[in-house]
């Protein structure tokens, strides 16, 4: 019921004092409503929810999160080959760094 | 597509799990509360990639499955009056009420339709002067802002043919409800992150604070629920309880305002009873009195007519996360997705719906071996 698809917001317009928007999603657009998000510009990701955009999706905060996760991965991978050399034992893995990176909000 | 598949990459998650599994020294039991996010762990088998002695369990965040009997009925009985249009989201039609269901209804001659939007049922009461259009609206936080908008647009437009049948729920007082119970097992929570994005974390805060729980608000994608664990893990490893965000991306924390702002315009904070949980005081949302003229409740004088759960239906310890799907005797054989018995099997955020589809085959091996 709380599902929402991100969708690329390709035009803007008001319909009589509604704002109305195209999205894209993966090739296929629909119309939805922008009440709730009028800031959001064409070519803004947005979160669609039974036909309302209700959040935009930040670039930054998903390049972040994404460029962390890639970190993790890159090192687990390094520890992973580490750990299957014979001289590497299996305490190697509780040495990954634990600090989170995330900010509590 | 983009802002999905990358939360979706197998490199990724299992760096995750290696960081899981590195971190997690104790068996926690964490909740998801989403059931967006039950199905993908279960689909995903995300649960079976934790640590050993790790859970989760699944949270009572499905619509669908809390909407009581009485107000299935209610629609049922709505659907059946003369030039009415009742309007619902698919998964509703399904879902047993006391003695059928609207898909049953609308079989007999019932007009109910499926809607995706509000929006949607709204178009069709322009589109149909002489009838009434009564809109079945359920969900949590995220959905009333929608539902409301419909109202709000019909009463700024003069639409005085179509109404709001509203049974919305919130999220925090079913989870003081969970987390207050006593045996509860949760000790760290992923709180919904669409339901955040549109209220903020302040709420989540407060539930921190007073249950000295760890929450984290998680995503809908494999990626995120595992970056979501991991961040839990290392809170409950460390000692704290504190609300962090997983899903930034998506979530501000102070939430979507003009959704807020639409909310408390058209509805207010009722009383409202969960199918499987009970009464939960001011946990729902109804019409409020200045919208009075497009509450379907009082429109058609809809009174609730109290009634008895199957009995065989264990949804109510589903729904506390107090049982599996597969340990209940029914899951799969009197109970399947083409015939329900309760609620959870029914919608697509079912956490009985989520095990039939994607655990069916493994449930069934596991009694031929313990047949054996």
């Amino acid at each position: 019921m709380c599902l929402a698809i991100p969708g690329k917001l390709l035009a803007k317009s008001e319909v009589g004092g509604l704002l109305r928007g195209r999205v894209e999603f993966g090739g296929i657009v629909r119309e939805a409503c922008l009440d709730f998000l009028p800031e959001a510009e064409v070519g803004d990701y947005v979160l669609v929810h039974v036909g309302f955009a209700i959040t935009r999706i930040d670039e930054e905060e998903a390049t972040r999160t994404l460029a962390y996760l890639a970190e993790l991965g890159a090192l687990q991978e390094e520890l992973g080959e580490a750990a299957s050399r014979p001289e590497m034992g299996d305490e190697t893995a509780a040495m990954i760094p634990v600090e989170a990176g995330h900010e509590a909000s | 597509m983009k802002h999905l598949d990358e939360y979706r990459d197998e490199k990724l998650a299992n760096a995750l799990v290696a960081r899981l599994k590195a971190t997690a020294t104790k068996p926690w039991v964490l909740m998801e509360v989403c059931g967006g996010q039950t199905h993908t762990l279960v689909r995903y088998g995300i649960d079976g990639l934790l640590p050993a002695g790790m859970e989760m369990i699944h949270g009572p965040g499905c619509p669908v499955c809390v909407t009581p009997l009485e107000t299935i009925d209610k629609a049922i009985a709505l659907a059946g009056m003369k030039g009415v249009i009742l309007a619902s989201y698919g998964d509703m039609l399904r879902v047993p009420g006391s003695e059928t269901d609207l898909l049953r209804a609308k079989a007999r001659g019932a007009d109910v339709r499926v809607v995706y939007s509000p929006l949607d049922a709204l178009k069709l009461a322009r589109e149909n002067p002489g009838r009434e259009v009564v809109f079945f609206g359920i969900g949590f936080e995220t959905t009333a802002p929608p539902n409301a908008a419909a109202v709000w647009q019909a009463a700024r437009q003069g639409v005085m043919n179509f109404s709001l049948l509203a049974s919305h729920v919130l999220v925090p007082p079913a989870l003081r409800a969970l987390l207050g119970a006593e045996g509860n097992r949760v000790q760290g929570l992923i709180a919904p992150g669409h339901v955040c994005a549109i209220v903020g974390l302040a709420d989540y805060h407060a539930i921190a604070r007073e249950f000295h729980l760890p929450i984290v608000v998680g995503g809908f994608e494999p990626v995120d629920l595992l970056e979501a664990i991991v961040m839990l893990a290392d809170q409950l490893e460390q000692g704290r309880a504190e609300v962090e965000n997983q899903y930034t991306r998506s979530v501000r924390v102070d939430g979507n305002a003009l959704a807020q702002a639409m909310l408390a315009d058209v509805l207010t904070v009722c009383d409202r009873k969960w199918r499987g949980l009970g009464e939960i005081p001011r946990s729902g949302l109804k019409v409020s009195a200045k919208y009075a003229a497009w509450d379907a409740e009082l429109k058609f004088g809809l009174t609730d007519r109290p009634v008895e759960e199957p009995k065989e239906c264990i949804s109510a310890l589903i729904l506390q996360g107090r049982k599996k799907p597969p340990e209940c005797a029914a899951f799969g054989v009197r109970c399947t997705p083409e015939r329900p018995l309760g609620a959870p099997m029914v919608s697509s955020e079912g956490a009985c719906a989520a095990y039939y589809q994607y655990r069916r085959f493994e449930a069934e091996r596991e009694l031929v071996e313990i047949g054996r």
